[in-house]
């Protein structure tokens, strides 16, 4: 497949346009669901594979509007149902299709604060996309309108036109709200908080604000502006940041309450502790956890060879074991990081694949490796303890298991050596402990993760939780939903 | 950000600074670290462990070595200088209580970790006997602190110029074969040292914890870049350690692993020095 520039899609929607500008709010459902489904221009895969710059470019102005036209502005808006923040999408659309960014933008920003975020990030094809009509009528969920693809539009149009506004605060209340994490749950709390005049501060782990934003999610897929322009707006609305903060341990829980006059804390301490597969070989130099391995890229830098202080391990041949996003994203900064080949190996077939769809188009297009139905049986090492391969086992699918997805069962005598020198381990996280341990009083389930009832609260007094550490590993969306919720309750509480 | 309020050089590469945290000063107990950097962009995340804490300064101490390039930057920062990034106090501390005798093992750099949780061992009423080793009497540091604080005080070098000469181990079978067996053993220092004090003691029976200094990212249980084996479970040393049961501890894996970037720091480390020498020479 030779690879379209983004001159060539725009040249293209200019042509295509020009036969419908006109009619707009005449063109028939027919006619609309004809009309072709408009593809993301992209970095050349060759060239991307030596940068770390954006690899999917956003929409022309007029593919834009094209795919815009392409919605059937439902009555029964099944998108919507399937946006866990409920945006209007049929209406943002429409400001699209009319050429009215700021009327979209407007539109997105009743229900969603990230949108620049959201658009790059949320797994579209099983969430607003999913049940789309136009997909449907097309029997292909990859036809549905490109709800995401529009949203990062008009949130890219309104911060590169500078017209990013600051939400209005309410007058001071004098209550004071903590927010521990900043991952993007813990920024949706902060922002509708002090929304309402409440005094927030975001305690902060780490040396830089974002959570998985900043250091799981490479650049490549998320440049770390969006995130700084977002926190710069929270920061414009005068909510105080404190990084290198581990509450539980820099300050105790509690102390934010009885001793700081915190009247509410909001926990968004996200997924912790890397999953590991407890098979032989698993301590060997030469075996990472994803998180290890994307931390030592985005946010230590390692990626910036000469600058960054951080090393990351010098690979030629290496094997991602997992097949969600973070597997994905794992692979793909291997291989700018230079590896000469790299495997994902995944224990079902593409289809239960969770990772997004377009990041395994991506990955495939950059020479990532698919090994499908196959699993690491044991790691390999050499006798300085260094990985020299791993034992892989194949398998087949067999019957549904609870997740309903077909279980795969493993072939008898299929051992095979996969000649590799590194090896990342993708394949999932549990909760972060840090809360746990320090709060013993906090309910959490069998997995650590912290019990919540409907409004998000706690088993503790004036606090809250959301996100990654009550879900377990979830979506930016998902986390942000949980925010918004959580942060509802706090202003509730604090009003009353 | 925090400031350095004191600075004083130990021995010829290990330092000793004060810097201003009020709130760790206020939070830390023994056995328990930080975590810096002396660039927030570009800066590797170092652990060192709080070596001594004044709340009423608002300070912890940190005592170093340098050997490498964070270390080296951090050395040539003065007083009045703010490091753009600290946080802590992280790791579990040490679990302080009337053991009855207690035998503490400092091996070189290692002495200063070792400190704080033989006086808090002291003020537990412990019986305290102190073992220091060292490669020569230069490298010997916190000799003055550790005399106050013993019943008992072994000093040791590899060369002799100092104290007995050999290694700690040899002392520690000593104690461990007198009549009144210490109740446990604590030992500090380079993973090697850290080895053979356990096995040391083993045929005794005499509970050993060591402070395991594997490498860091987080320090606070995100990435298991520190993981260990213990007792053949896989655990965390940011979270659930530093400190461990040395007899479980899988010391040989830990070691590979701390040297899994070897290399490639060496490299760094002479690229940054051969840096330092020419910025040196262009100047002369
Ligand atoms: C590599 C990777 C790729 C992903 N890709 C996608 C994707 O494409 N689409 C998608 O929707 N989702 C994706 N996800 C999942 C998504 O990023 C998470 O679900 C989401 O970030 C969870 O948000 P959160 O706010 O709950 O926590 P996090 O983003 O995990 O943030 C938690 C923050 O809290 C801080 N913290 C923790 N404990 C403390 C403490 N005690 N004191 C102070 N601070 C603390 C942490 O340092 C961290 O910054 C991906 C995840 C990873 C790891
Ligand atoms: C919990 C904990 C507490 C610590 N307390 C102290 C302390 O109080 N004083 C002190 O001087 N050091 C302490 N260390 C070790 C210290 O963190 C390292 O010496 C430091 O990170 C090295 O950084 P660098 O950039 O100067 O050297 P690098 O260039 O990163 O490394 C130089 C050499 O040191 C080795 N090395 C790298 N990281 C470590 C490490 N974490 N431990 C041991 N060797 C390492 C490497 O193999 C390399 O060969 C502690 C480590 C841990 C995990
Ligand atoms: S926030 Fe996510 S799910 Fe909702 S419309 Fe945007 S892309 Fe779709
Ligand atoms: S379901 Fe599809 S076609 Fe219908 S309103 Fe939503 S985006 Fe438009
Ligand atoms: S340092 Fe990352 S988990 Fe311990």
């Amino acid at each position: 497949m030779s690879h379209k520039t983004i001159e060539q899609f725009s040249e293209e929607a200019k042509i295509l346009i020009a036969d419908y500008v006109t009619r707009v709010d005449d063109l028939k459902a027919k006619e609309r669901t004809k009309i072709p489904a408009q593809e993301m221009p992209a970095q050349d895969p060759s060239i991307r594979v030596n940068n770390l710059d954006e690899v999917a470019l956003g929409y022309t102005m007029e593919q834009a509007r094209i795919e815009a036209m392409r919605c059937l502005q439902c009555v029964k808006k099944n998108c919507v149902d399937d946006c866990p923040v409920k945006i209007d999408i049929p209406r943002f659309i429409d400001h699209v299709a009319h050429s009215d960014f700021e009327g979209a933008a407007g539109v997105i920003k009743e229900a969603s604060l990230l949108p620049a975020i959201c658009g790059r990030v949320c797994p579209q094809e099983v969430q607003c996309q999913q049940s789309c009509t136009v997909g449907k009528a097309l029997k292909d969920v990859d036809k549905a309108v490109a709800i995401g693809r529009l949203e990062r539009f008009v949130a890219d149009w309104e911060r590169m036109t500078g017209r990013i506004s600051i939400p209005e605060i309410k007058p001071e209340t004098g209550k004071k709200v903590a927010v521990v994490g900043s991952g993007p749950a813990g920024l949706v709390v902060a922002a509708d908080c002090r929304r309402q005049g409440h005094h927030v501060t975001i305690f902060e782990a780490f040396h830089k604000l974002g959570g998985v934003l900043r250091y799981g999610i490479p650049e490549f897929r998320l440049p770390n502006d969006i995130i700084d322009r977002e926190i710069e707006t929270l920061s414009a609305m005068g909510v105080e940041i404190k990084t290198n903060f581990v509450v539980g341990k820099t300050r105790k829980l509690m102390d934010l309450i009885n001793k700081d006059g915190y009247d509410a804390i909001f926990l968004g301490t996200g997924a912790g502790l890397p999953v590991f597969m407890n098979i032989e070989g698993e301590n060997l130099v030469g075996v990472f956890s994803a998180n290890e391995y994307l931390t030592r890229a985005n946010l230590m830098r390692a990626f910036e060879k000469g600058k960054a202080d951080t090393p990351i391990y010098p690979s030629k041949k290496i094997a991602v074991l997992g097949g969600g996003n973070v597997a994905m994203d794992a692979a793909r900064m291997a291989k700018r990081l230079g590896a000469e080949k790299v495997y994902v190996v995944y224990r079902r077939t593409e289809v239960e694949m969770p990772a997004r769809k377009e990041e395994v188009m991506h990955a495939k297009e950059e020479g990532i490796e698919f090994l499908f139905l196959q699993n690491a049986k044991r790691i390999l090492g050499d006798e300085k303890g260094k990985v020299n391969g791993i034992e892989c086992l194949r398998y087949e699918l067999g019957e549904p298991d609870s997740s309903g997805r077909r279980r795969p069962v493993e072939l008898a005598n299929s051992e095979f050596i996969l000649d590799v020198d590194t090896v990342i381990v993708a394949i999932g996280n549990s909760s972060n402990p840090l809360i746990s341990q320090s709060n013993p009083e906090i309910n959490v389930n069998k997995w650590g993760n912290i019990i919540v009832d409907e409004n998000q609260k706690t088993s503790m007094e004036k606090i809250f939780a959301g996100g990654d550490i009550v879900l377990g590993a979830a979506t930016v969306i998902l986390a942000m939903g949980e925010g918004r919720r959580a942060a509802d309750s706090i202003n509730k509480l604090l009003s009353s | 950000m925090n400031k350095i309020l004191f600075k004083k050089q130990l021995s010829k590469d290990v330092y000793l600074m004060r810097i201003a945290a009020p709130m760790i000063a206020e939070e830390r107990a023994a056995g328990q670290f930080i975590i810096l950097q002396v660039d927030d962009d570009y800066g590797e995340r170092i652990p060192l462990t709080i070596a001594d804490a004044d709340i009423k300064e608002g300070s912890i101490t940190i005592i170093y070595q340098v050997v490498g390039k964070s270390t080296h930057a951090l050395s040539k920062m003065k007083v009045g200088d703010a490091l753009p990034a600290l946080v802590g106090p992280l790791g579990t501390a040490t679990h302080i209580e009337n053991f009855g005798t207690v035998v503490c093992v400092g091996g070189g750099i290692g002495v200063a970790p070792l400190h704080p949780i033989a006086q808090a061992l002291k003020n537990a009423g412990n019986k305290v006997i102190i073992i220091i080793g060292a490669r020569n009497k230069e490298l010997i540091i916190l000799e003055e602190e550790m005399k106050t604080i013993a019943d008992e005080l072994i000093i040791c070098t590899d060369d002799g110029s100092y104290g007995r000469i050999g290694l700690v181990t040899e002392p520690l079978k000593e104690v461990c074969e007198r009549e009144e067996k210490p109740n446990m053993v604590i030992a500090i220092g380079p993973p090697l040292m850290m080895k053979f004090c356990s096995e040391t003691t083993r045929p005794f029976g005499v509970f050993t914890q060591v402070s395991l200094n594997t490498i860091m990212v987080d320090g606070t249980g995100m990435c298991g870049g520190c993981r260990v084996n213990v007792g053949n479970q896989v655990k965390f040393v940011c979270v659930d350690g530093p400190e461990f049961d040395g007899h479980k501890v899988d010391f040989d894996n830990m070691i590979n692993r701390l040297n899994s970037y070897k290399e490639i720091e060496r490299d760094v480390h002479n690229c940054y020095l051969d840096a330092l020498v020419d910025e040196k020479e262009s100047k002369i």
